[in-house]
């Protein structure tokens, strides 16, 4: 493996952090040489036997001394933290009309998932110039998601999505691996990120095996797993419209509202009583152990597929 | 197949045959063990250790058998990293020495070890032997239950050890998150190993923690108030409150990772409705404070050292109290700068950074005030100053490195890079143990009464300094190029000097710590040239130099009379001035000595292996010893014992002689 695919800065958020890097070093090293400086002055210059003069600290200016130097430290590291952290919070800001690629991680392998359906394993395509998305899961311990050309790393936790968004602009061969130890293999818990031009990625994607897009794999589900019984107008048992959910607010029965996100969706799939809809009785039946994260994946992009579907027309979305 | 259910999951192949390599170290301490009892029975010597030392319950000499209970481990933590740098150093494109299983019990024993049973007993050691002294005083408050305290620490140590040569050790890192560490994902014994060793050894910090903060805050000499405490007490007042609200937080996560383990609960598990976030939240919330814990008994010792030896009261001595406090409060609010990567979002983050930031003041206010500690001073440079000025510059470099991984966009790149590796181990080793060694080397002559040599002292300094930045530099840079921690094997070319680099750092530390044990022989066999008569071998200003080398177990035989800041320092102006007059000598209770550390400690350690195996019976055994062993201590009916006034005049006599002496000598000269 090359080293050029860990070092290369592939976006302007690794160019950016290479940059504050880079300066937090040199404050540093300046730090540490004005110290050491001084300590080396003091050590030469008083050590026992020495003839230089020793006047006693005045109490009075050894507290200013004292007082000031606190002062100083103190707002230096303030306004570090402020100009390091307040440039970099815009950027991790999640960006609209992301490309959502799904990342199922599992001891000690990646599984990616496409919108177009597209599937592959260990393997990262990812389109140039495109903001994208990575919406992540683990099948079974914590993993980490590091992309050191990006300069990125996100936990990857069982029964909870995490989220990674990046706008590459380099294309090329990098490399990606799991951060965070994850049992034995996890020294080979690696491949690769491959960051393509617009055009080539979609001639990737149509290169792919014949496969339904996510939404469409969703759907056959929602049918084959009995979802759709009750979950359509109509249906005789009473259970929440689908359609138009995704990104509302929903009024829960202990009180709460919460967003109806990616993690919210899934959770109603494997734990219906955590987060049940006000005004609904308690059938969902739980599904954790009946489906697969691939399976949950697929679901969610059917339900936000609907939402995109409701959302069109404008009258009739429900609120 | 009945002994197979009496022993639980205990079977003949829980011994690693296959492995050579823990069963050779195992069959050499087994070895080296044996040795040591068999001399101490056939020399005569085990009346006297079970008399003097097993079950004393005097605070120096349970503060020498914690810091040689960390020493010795600190050997066995060492081991393990000279096999893990060694590892990486050859494990490009192949497997190396190590395979996966063994290489992820290493790193995970060495964090364990090298924390919980290393640095926490070396600095609690520390404070044990010295803080009564300093306060004036004849104990710690509650002295048997010091005893108590250290013995199940011993107990945690001796189960981490076990687990070398019966089951195995936890593969999953010395912080075990969940999900990784439930049974589904670890079905063997070395997270039960883990689990159970701390929960134990984790009894014995807490009641240690309780000992030193009653005895700070309720035994201190007449006229010790706050204000006039030296350095090195207000630090462990600070450290062991931190040890009293964090422990529990470490027992009762522990204990909720067992009941998951043992009995199918679901507080971290996948499903059920458990939460892995909580176990790191939780975890980590012990973890931070830990850090401060460990480093500010260091903190302590770097200013009485440093004022000691430039010749002047410490500077900003206000302040540095202040600092003291400000970091026991801060530490609780910055545990989530551990895992920026978890996914709290930005807002979050952001809080968390902050608090991390605020608390680099204090520490750096602590460079400043030892700097100028040091300035119009009059400074020697023995090994104990030696050790405070290399933790001086190392500290400073690894304080702005954590600065860095406190800025969440480059804790995105560095969080578990071998980046991140060289800061902990920068601040660990140039703070802490640094700070440990400065301690051994300082308040060594008080505990033994002579020296350590000062030749092979300023060596193994130098061995260490040059092997620390030689062995962790380079771990520095190869995290900054990519390369993340516990990694078994690698393949990229470039990262491959680096590591080599790095291993002959660790070799260079070995040699620093054969200097140290060359010295501590060599000390040994000179010690009556580096006798220590006068109680006060580096002209100290605290009042542990008040009183003889090594102390008579009362300490003082008139307790003495605290009017400012250095006390013993106005004490020696005074006695210069005024001339010595006899005290009137009284008779003097003292506690009486107790094996209840010890029995307890003995069936502790067979509830806890038990427990390890589902030996059943075998943890009702233990657990009713442990209990019956306390009911035993409680129906006592003679705590103490008496020591004449004779006695205490005799001793305290030849002690102001030697000291007469001596600045007569010093006077004819």
């Amino acid at each position: 493996m090359k080293l050029a695919e860990f070092t290369t800065a592939a976006s302007d958020y690794a160019a950016h952090v290479d940059a504050l890097f880079a300066l937090l070093s040199v404050i540093s090293a300046v730090v540490v040489v004005v110290i050491a400086g001084l300590i080396s002055f003091f050590m030469i210059r008083y050590h026992k036997g020495s003839r230089a003069p020793r006047g006693e600290t005045p109490e009075r200016s050894s507290r200013e001394i004292e007082i000031g130097w606190t002062a100083a430290t103190f707002f230096t590291f303030l306004f570090l933290f402020w100009w390091a952290a307040s440039d970099q919070l815009a950027a991790l800001a999640t960006p609209k009309d992301a490309l959502e690629i799904h990342v199922v991680a599992k001891q000690w392998m990646w599984r990616i998932q496409h919108p177009s359906g597209a599937r592959e394993i260990d393997e990262l395509h990812v389109p140039a110039h495109t903001n994208v998305r990575l919406i992540m899961t683990s099948q079974d311990v914590i993993h980490d998601l590091y992309l050191p050309a990006l300069r990125l790393k996100q936990d990857i936790l069982p029964d909870r999505y995490t989220y990674l968004s990046f706008n590459a602009i380099r294309t090329g061969v990098f490399h990606l691996t799991c951060a965070e130890f994850c049992g034995t293999d996890h020294s080979v818990m690696a491949g690769r990120l491959v960051v393509m031009t617009p055009e080539d990625y979609s001639r990737w994607n149509a290169a792919q095996p014949e496969g339904d897009d996510l939404a469409h794999q969703g759907e056959t589900l929602f049918r084959s797993l009995g979802c759709s019984g009750c979950h359509t107008p109509g249906s005789t048992v009473h259970a929440p419209d689908l359609g138009g959910i995704y990104g509302s607010a929903v009024q829960l029965a202990d009180g709460r509202t919460i967003t109806a996100d990616e993690a919210y969706l899934r959770d109603c799939i494997l734990l219906p009583d955590k987060n049940r809809v006000a005004g609904f009785p308690p059938l969902m039946p739980n599904f954790s152990g009946f489906v697969s994260p691939g399976q949950v994946i697929s679901l969610v992009a059917y339900i936000k597929s609907l939402s995109r579907q409701s959302a069109d027309p404008g009258p009739g979305a429900s609120p | 197949m009945s002994g197979r259910t009496m022993l639980g999951k205990l079977t003949w192949s829980a011994i690693p045959f296959d492995q050579p390599i823990p069963l050779l170290a195992g069959a050499v301490v087994l070895v080296v063990i044996l040795a040591v009892l068999v001399w101490v029975v056939v020399a005569g010597h085990l009346p006297d250790l079970w008399r003097e030392w097993i079950t004393s319950v005097d605070h120096k000499r349970i503060g020498v058998m914690y810091t040689l209970l960390a020493c010795v481990m600190l050997l066995r933590g060492f081991s393990d990293a000279i096999m893990m740098r060694a590892q990486q150093a050859v494990a490009f494109h192949s497997n190396g020495f190590l395979p996966p299983e063994h290489y992820n019990q290493i790193f995970s024993a060495h964090g364990t070890i090298m924390i919980f049973f290393v640095a926490m007993p070396f600095v609690i050691g520390l404070m044990n032997l010295v803080v009564p002294l300093q306060l004036g005083v004849r104990d710690v408050a509650f002295p048997t239950l010091n005893s108590v305290g250290f013995w199940l620490t011993a107990t945690g140590a001796l189960l981490v050890n076990i687990s070398l040569v019966i089951g195995e050790f936890a593969r999953t890192g010395w912080l075990p998150y969940p999900p990784l560490s439930e049974l589904t994902y670890s079905p063997g014994v070395g997270v039960d190993y883990y689990l159970w060793s701390l929960e134990i050894s984790g009894v014995g910090t807490l009641v240690a923690g309780i000992n030193l903060v009653t005895t700070v805050l309720k035994i201190r000499t007449k006229g010790m108030s706050y204000m006039r405490m030296p350095m090195f007490c207000w630090t462990t007042l600070a450290s062991n409150l931190l040890i009293i609200a964090a422990f529990p937080i470490l027992t009762a996560t522990l204990a909720m990772l067992i009941l998951d383990r043992y009995l199918g609960f679901h507080f971290f598990t996948n499903d059920g409705g458990g939460n892995v976030m909580m176990f790191m939240n939780l975890i980590w919330a012990w973890g931070h404070p830990e850090v401060y814990i460990l480093v500010l008994p260091a903190f302590g010792i770097y200013s009485e050292v440093v004022s000691t030896f430039s010749g002047k009261p410490l500077f900003g001595y206000r302040s540095m109290v202040l600092a003291t406090m400000a970091i026991c409060v801060i530490s609780f609010m910055v545990w989530l700068h551990h895992f920026f990567t978890m996914g709290a979002g930005p807002d979050v983050n952001a809080i968390f950074g902050i608090a991390s930031m605020i608390i680099a003041v204090p520490t750096g206010v602590k460079i400043y005030n030892w700097l100028f500690t040091m300035f119009a001073g009059r400074i020697r440079f023995s090994t104990p100053m030696m050790w405070s000025i290399g933790f001086m510059v190392t500290f400073i470099i690894g304080g702005l490195t954590g600065v860095l991984v406190a800025v969440p966009p480059a804790d995105f790149l560095l969080h578990n890079s071998l980046f991140l590796v060289a800061h902990f181990h920068n601040v660990i080793i140039g703070g802490v143990l640094f700070g440990a060694f400065a301690g051994y080397t300082y308040w060594f002559p008080k505990a033994f009464g002579f020296r350590l040599h000062e030749g092979w002292g300023i060596a193994s300094f130098w061995f260490w300094l040059i092997g620390f930045y030689v062995a962790f530099m380079p771990l520095y840079a190869v995290g900054f190029l990519g390369m993340t921690r516990r990694m078994q094997h690698f393949d990229v070319a470039e990262w491959r000097p680096w590591l080599a680099i790095a291993s002959i750092g660790a070799g260079l530390v070995l040699v620093g710590i054969l200097c140290q044990i060359a010295q501590l022989v060599v000390s040994i066999r000179r010690r009556a040239e580096l006798r220590d008569v006068t109680g006060d071998p580096w002209d100290g200003r605290s009042l542990e130099w008040a009183t003889a080398s090594p102390p008579p177990v009362f300490n003082f035989a008139i307790l003495p009379d605290v009017t400012g800041e250095d006390a013993y320092w106005a004490m020696k102006r005074r006695a210069r001035d005024e001339g010595e007059h006899e005290p009137a000598y009284g008779p003097i209770d003292m506690p009486r000595n107790s094996p209840t550390g010890f029995v307890c400690a003995f069936f502790a350690t067979v509830m806890g292996f038990a427990l390890i195996w589902h030996i059943w019976w075998m943890v009702g055994l233990g657990l009713l010893g442990a209990f019956a062993t306390f009911v035993v201590f409680a129906w006592r009916d003679h705590d103490e014992y008496e020591i004449p006034a004779d006695e205490v005049a005799r001793l305290d006599r030849a002690n102001l002689q030697a000291r007469r002496n001596l600045v007569t000598a010093a006077g004819s000269i």
